[in-house]
């Protein structure tokens, strides 16, 4: 599905393209810096649409891909507990900790559950009383705020038996990082909708004008992307960094307040390590010692888990735009969906797993075309 | 996961102190919390992650998107039995992992 005429709106794909054939003069590296993002660049060959002179590269945008490996190993060290109900939203189950996933523990006789919702935990933990509950709490600023409402929903309704296991990412202090690099290529952002959706736009226009960035708030769909690559290329072009939202039905410039109200709350910034990368500073949230009593880490004393990543998997690279996932050894190789090295690949929102699905080899833009499968 | 999903809301009930909405994302329906977003009415739609009304959408927005994620198998992506994707991706027997689940 690479042809123009599969698109929503064929006419004004068009348009948009070439629009920003007209306007682009110059090679101008962007970042999308949301899995969704991602494979519908892949999945709809968006990249190969564009001029050549526009670059996408694929940021850390998948909650899945960058919680680190010592959280994996913690989550399984507490699912492994008969005392306990392990529950998690279902791309976690075969994200690969230290020699086994959340997937094998259940077939060695974890009670281990998929949940919809984080209330769906809660829900279960107010049904067992005699059992301990413990969601898996990942995720960027969309997923944050509902399981800060739901560990407020246990304190609120004396639910003891629920704890969370927590470690969300924010996306701001990513980009910083990224463009603090020295091999840094990036030149503009095409940053998250949904996250904007939650947090609002308030965090970018500092790290646009520190970092001379454009920031350009995009949705997911093919031509949401179209249009935040064309706005991005109309910045770039004329020397402007400002931060622009190509995504307003679904982005308020404030956010959803009360949402924000909730997570300031509920959790406190950390640093965080991600996968690949290592720790990023206050990249990161965690329960504020108001909630201790629910933040499973505590409950299960699993802080001194250390975990070292492992050395052959590159997704850390991937995940900073510093290398194309057809471009490491182990792709396609060693590391498959149903073997992987690292989380890239085997969640669904992953860029090493994007590449693999869609069979994104290191072809001329024809072959492939060719060589693509119909999904 | 970090993708939200519009849905429709059908009816809308206090529960616990909460306000939640029975919301139609496409045929399959399911519970949401309307706490982020406490003015949604019936009939509105709005974009939910993981069971979370998070913002407002109109109705044309809300019927492309869900049309597009239908057709890339999102709406199964999301709300499918991942027991058995798990179990196709590890190359076990999926209907014996449903089974279990």
């Amino acid at each position: 599905m690479k042809y123009i005429d599969e698109f929503q709106d064929p006419g004004l794909a068009r348009r948009l393209l070439d629009d920003i054939h007209a306007t682009v003069t110059r090679p101008w590296a962007l970042m999308e810096v949301c899995g969704g993002q991602t494979h519908s660049i892949i999945r709809h060959g968006i990249d190969q649409l564009l001029p050549e002179e526009v670059e996408l590269i694929h940021g850390p945008g998948c909650p899945v891909c960058v919680t680190p490996l010592e959280v994996i190993d913690k989550a399984l060290e507490i699912a492994s507990r008969p005392e306990v109900v392990f529950c998690s939203f279902g791309d976690m189950l075969r994200v690969p900790g230290t020699g086994r996933d959340l997937f094998q523990v259940r077939g060695e006789g974890g009670d281990v559950r998929v949940v919809y919702s984080p209330l769906d935990a809660l829900r279960i933990a107010q049904q067992s009383p005699d059992r301990e509950v413990v969601f898996f709490g990942i995720g960027f600023e969309t997923t944050a705020p509902p399981n800060a409402m739901t560990v407020h929903q246990a304190r609120k309704l004396g639910i003891e038996n629920f704890s969370m296991l927590v470690s969300h990412v924010r996306v701001p202090p990513a980009i910083e990082a990224i463009m603090s690099s020295p091999s840094c290529r990036v030149q503009g952002f095409l940053a998250a909708g949904h996250v904007c959706s939650v947090m609002g736009v308030g965090e970018y226009p500092e790290l646009a004008e520190r970092f001379r960035v454009p920031i350009v708030v995009t949705g997911f769909e093919p031509l949401d992307i179209l249009e935040g690559v064309r706005r991005a290329v109309r910045q770039l072009e004329r020397g402007e960094h400002t931060v622009d939202n190509a995504y307003a039905r679904a982005v308020r410039p404030e956010g959803n307040p009360a949402a924000r109200t909730m997570l300031e709350d509920v959790f406190e910034v950390t640093d965080r390590a991600w996968r690949g990368i290592g720790v990023i500073p206050d990249s990161g949230w965690r329960l504020s010692s108001k909630y201790r009593d629910h933040d499973a880490e505590y409950r299960f004393a699993v802080g001194g888990i250390r975990t070292a990543e492992p050395a052959e998997c590159r997704s850390g690279e991937v995940l900073q735009g510093l290398l194309k996932p057809h471009e490491c050894e182990a792709f396609g190789t060693l590391c498959t969906p149903r073997t992987p090295l690292g989380a890239t690949m085997v969640s669904s929102e992953g860029a090493c797993a994007a590449y693999y699905l869609y069979r994104r080899l290191d072809l001329p833009a024809t072959k492939a075309r060719e060589a693509s499968p119909v999904v | 996961m970090c993708l939200a999903v519009p849905g429709r809301v059908m009816d809308i009930e206090e529960r616990d102190g909460t306000r939640m909405a029975t919301v139609d994302f496409g045929g399959v329906v399911k519970e949401v919390c309307l706490e982020y977003l406490p003015d949604l009415q019936v009939g509105e739609y709005a974009i939910v992650h993981v069971g979370f009304a998070l913002q407002r959408l109109d109705e044309e927005s809300a019927r492309q998107t869900l049309d597009l994620f239908a057709e890339l198998g999102m709406l199964q992506e999301e709300f499918g039995d991942a027991w058995e994707t798990a179990a196709m991706e590890a190359g076990v027997d999926p209907v014996e992992e449903v089974r279990k689940s």
